[in-house]
């Protein structure tokens, strides 16, 4: 974490106010939004503390809940730094889901080899996209769009109809639980932290991390500095299609069945975490650490109108709309600036 | 200064794109401890030699030796780790990182796979402080000038191949317009980093529009013309006049011929009224006039709001206040559309990435403009577009004279004459020329300043900014002078008007 906490001390020679050396730091947004998350945590726990919303687990749950989204962020957030976009999440946690099913379920597969196949044809979708984008020099934005169709597609050659998963071992793994003493945390929250973990130790630790930012910050620069720019950004959509596919796998546990319309527009709840949580759109700047805030502050927005009772579900999806959009102009305002 | 052996030779390269010989059979040589300029004008070859030596582009024909070995090239990084290093004109950098990860990045000290960021920043450190800068290797590159960005990327390819203690790091420094775009003082700078790395034995390759600077700083050079080698001298041994004529390869009067030249005088009546028009952030309200065939020139130092002052007639920026009348009918300037049905033309500096579109033919890149204020219902007539295409192709002449060429394979100056091409096909009423002459050589720069001249005579109004003062004072009638992104004063050209006088300007802000 050294990178992220030591500040860089701004030439003397440029007279900049404290102000405006803030608003030109890259790690304000994660402030702002883990501010945010702070805020809205403390407002719930004013609102409805006589329901309980003080309790450690309903905070754990905001993990045990939206473990899969903060696995598939992670891969999103790789995707964003380096400048593309990755729009087949939600159809290869979909297509994840019914192929574990089918697998353990028609197929009799043990659970323990089901996993290494789908996070396996995960992986190699992303790097078919990764290769067709590099190679073709094609814009992510659609080749990513074909596999959000393949894979929505694929899911109903394997079924029509949705799969519910009976296995013994299966309800086993998605029922047991790490004891925290306050509370407890699913396999799948433990996963999703293990995730973030090495996410955070890949970006920050490893030539490879450091090759997403640079390529992010400017590709044609990172092609002359004599960077593999095009093995990075096979890698990538690698890393995206692996982080789809074990979010698929939670997922799976999580909802314990597989369906053709499961995580149908995922991608975008991914997207928007990443992009509430800090990361540039443009891509070079940001941190894995606000995907987490940014995926915590949709969990909680969805667990408040939940405690709120009288509120229809489809708030929250109002609620990361008008965040968005605020986020999305604080990103303005910090590009521009920079560029002046 | 002469070396027994070459640390670089390039014998007989070719190089070839569809329809152009670039390059034939060009000699060239380079020895340790040398700066070495790179002479011609532009389209001589000079950048395609570059590509070709950094791996950019692969060559057709010829030979590479490196320390008495034949290397091929293939890429960059191949480049980079036969000791070949290049800082280009556009720093090729990664702005969103910081100094110590963009002079380290690729070849970062790890281990066990784990970046040692300790030990990058410290190394990072002593190397910038080995070479006498100051610079924080801490803070993230966006955050300094584009000179200091210059000399971390110069850092960064001094600094390339000794990461793990092996191999002597660079031989050969290849700096390609690296000074375009910096003041007098940040040149000095650079020159003295340059003069340490050669003494340390680096062959420097230094390519540079300003003949002064090439005089100041250069040991040798080698002269190139339409892609042909015309030959190689000790800079001590070839005056000023001397090199201008090799390369431009026959007796050039044209630049004396303008210095000499005088301004006409019929200036109609006014054009262009901007009343108290600003842009927070951009520039401070100003008032200006344009008359009828009056040449304006802006001066001032780069970042002044030379730029801004443009775009803001040309309705590029939105203005926050005051208003723009022109020929007598007030105008909107909300969008570039506005300004351009009202008669304004703008030449943006950046011609890559603002003016031209580099996929495009030349003849394409020329009607754009023509066709985007007629409308896109009325396509103009194939024989029409041709001859008119054909008619400013030889009037400026831009070379090759081929309209099916694609924009982006021509020399800087015939794309500058592209996008001149463009926006005179509308016959505009004001013609803005933002830095129209910034990285081409003399040739092309007096005939975009004669064509300047003969398009104010007939009756159309230019509003023109230089870097260089003389630039702007050889052609203005009126010259603008600009300051902390503010207007400070407006001073008829005459012969008491030298650069001296408006440099005082520029520096105590008033005119006396």
């Amino acid at each position: 974490m050294s990178t992220a906490t030591k500040t860089p001390t701004v030439p003397d020679s440029r007279t900049t106010s404290k102000g405006a050396r803030l608003l030109g730091d890259r790690r304000l947004p994660v402030l702002v939004t883990a501010t945010l998350f702070l805020a809205m945590y403390i407002a719930g726990l004013s609102r409805y503390t006589n329901y309980g919303f003080g309790e450690p687990q309903v905070f754990l749950n905001l993990f045990i809940d939206n473990g899969y989204l903060l696995v598939a962020a992670v891969g999103a957030t790789f995707v964003i730094l380096s400048g593309g976009i990755d729009l087949s999440v939600g159809s290869v946690i979909g297509f994840t889901t019914m192929l574990t099913a089918w697998l353990v379920e028609k197929q009799g597969l043990p659970i323990l080899v089901v996993i290494p196949i789908a996070l396996g044809v995960g992986a190699f979708g992303g790097f078919l996209m990764g290769y067709v984008i590099h190679n073709f020099e094609i814009q992510p934005f659609i080749v990513t769009l074909a596999g959000l169709f393949l894979f929505r597609g694929l899911c109903l050659v394997i079924s029509k109809e949705s799969i519910s998963i009976g296995d013994a071992s299966v309800s086993s793994m998605a029922q047991a639980q790490a004891s925290l003493g306050v509370g407890f945390l699913s396999v799948g929250a433990i996963v999703s932290l293990v995730v973030l973990a090495v996410a955070f130790y890949v970006l920050h630790y490893t030539r490879f991390g450091r090759r997403v930012y640079a390529i992010g910050g400017n590709e044609q620069s990172a092609m002359l500095m004599g960077l593999p720019q095009g093995g990075t950004k096979i890698a990538v959509y690698t890393v995206s299609g692996f982080c789809s596919a074990l979010a698929g796998l939670l997922f799976t546990l999580y909802i314990q069945s597989g369906d053709p319309l499961h995580a149908t527009g995922m991608e975008l709840d991914a997207i928007a975490a990443v992009v509430i949580g800090g990361t540039l759109l443009t891509g070079g700047s940001g941190y894995i650490l606000g995907t987490l805030f940014g995926v915590l502050v949709l969990g909680l927005i969805k667990s408040i109108i939940q405690f709120e009772g009288t509120l229809s579900s489809w708030w929250t999806k109002i609620a990361t709309g008008v965040l968005l959009c605020a986020f999305i102009l604080i990103q303005r305002a910090m590009t521009t600036r920079k560029k002046t | 200064m002469a070396e027994p052996l070459p640390v670089l030779e390039m014998t007989g390269i070719v190089k070839e794109f569809p329809g152009v010989r670039a390059l034939s059979g060009v000699d060239f040589r380079l020895f340790p401890g040398e700066i070495h300029a790179l002479m011609g004008e532009n389209g001589a070859g000079k950048s395609t030699l570059i590509k070709v030596l950094t791996g950019v582009y692969s060559l057709d024909g010829g030979t590479v030796t490196l320390d008495g070995k034949a290397v091929r090239i293939g890429s960059p990084l191949q480049a980079q780790q036969a000791g070949i290093s290049t800082v280009y004109q556009e720093v090729n950098l990664c702005p969103n990182l910081s100094v110590a990860e963009n002079i380290f990045i690729g070849r970062e000290p790890t281990r066990a796979g784990r970046i040692q960021w300790k030990r990058m920043r410290k190394e990072a450190a002593e190397l910038v402080d080995r070479l006498g800068l100051d610079i924080d290797v801490t803070a993230p590159l966006s955050s300094y000038p584009l000179a200091v960005q210059q000399l971390v990327a110069i850092v960064r390819s001094v600094g390339t191949g000794d990461s793990d203690g092996a191999g002597a790091g660079t031989k050969v420094l290849v700096l390609d317009e690296p000074t375009s775009s910096l003041d007098r003082d940040e040149v000095l700078e650079l020159f003295r980093l340059m003069r340490q790395l050669r003494d340390e034995g680096v062959a420097i390759l230094f390519v540079s529009h300003f003949l002064d600077q090439i005089y100041e700083i250069c040991d040798r050079m080698t002269v190139l013309r339409n892609g042909a080698l015309v030959g190689e001298h000790l800079v001590s041994e070839l005056d000023q006049v001397g090199l201008i004529h090799l390369m431009i390869g026959k007796a050039m009067d044209q630049l004396e011929e303008l210095h000499e030249h005088q301004l006409h005088a019929d200036v109609g009546e006014a054009l262009l009224h901007a009343d108290g028009l600003g842009r927070t952030g951009g520039i401070a309200p100003f008032d200006l006039e344009i008359k009828k065939g009056e040449v304006v020139g802006l001066a001032g130092l780069l970042g002044s709001g030379r730029t801004e002052l443009a775009r803001l007639l040309f309705g590029a920026d939105q203005p926050d206040s005051g208003k723009v009348t022109i020929g007598g009918k007030q105008v909107s300037m909300s969008a570039p559309n506005d300004a351009i049905s009202a008669g304004v033309a703008f030449c943006s500096e950046n011609r890559k990435t603002e003016g031209l579109v580099p996929d495009l033919t030349v003849r394409e890149n020329i009607i754009l403009a023509l066709q985007a204020a007629r409308g896109w219902t009325r396509p103009i007539p194939a024989a029409q577009r041709d001859e008119l295409v054909a008619k400013y192709i030889k009037a400026l002449d831009i070379r090759p004279a081929n309209p099916e060429a694609r924009v982006g394979q021509l020399s800087g100056g015939n794309q500058q004459k592209v996008l001149l091409a463009r926006w005179l096909i509308t016959q505009p009423k004001l013609l803005i020329l933002d830095e129209p002459t910034r990285g081409i050589d003399v040739g092309a720069k007096a005939e975009i300043q004669k064509l300047v001249v003969s398009l104010s005579e007939e009756g159309m109004s230019v509003l023109y900014i230089a870097a260089e003062l003389e630039e702007v004072l050889r052609l203005s009638h009126t010259i603008g002078v600009l300051r902390d992104r503010k207007l400070v004063a407006q001073i008829a050209n005459g012969p008491e008007i030298t650069p001296t006088r408006i440099l005082e300007t520029i520096a105590s802000g008033e005119h006396q």
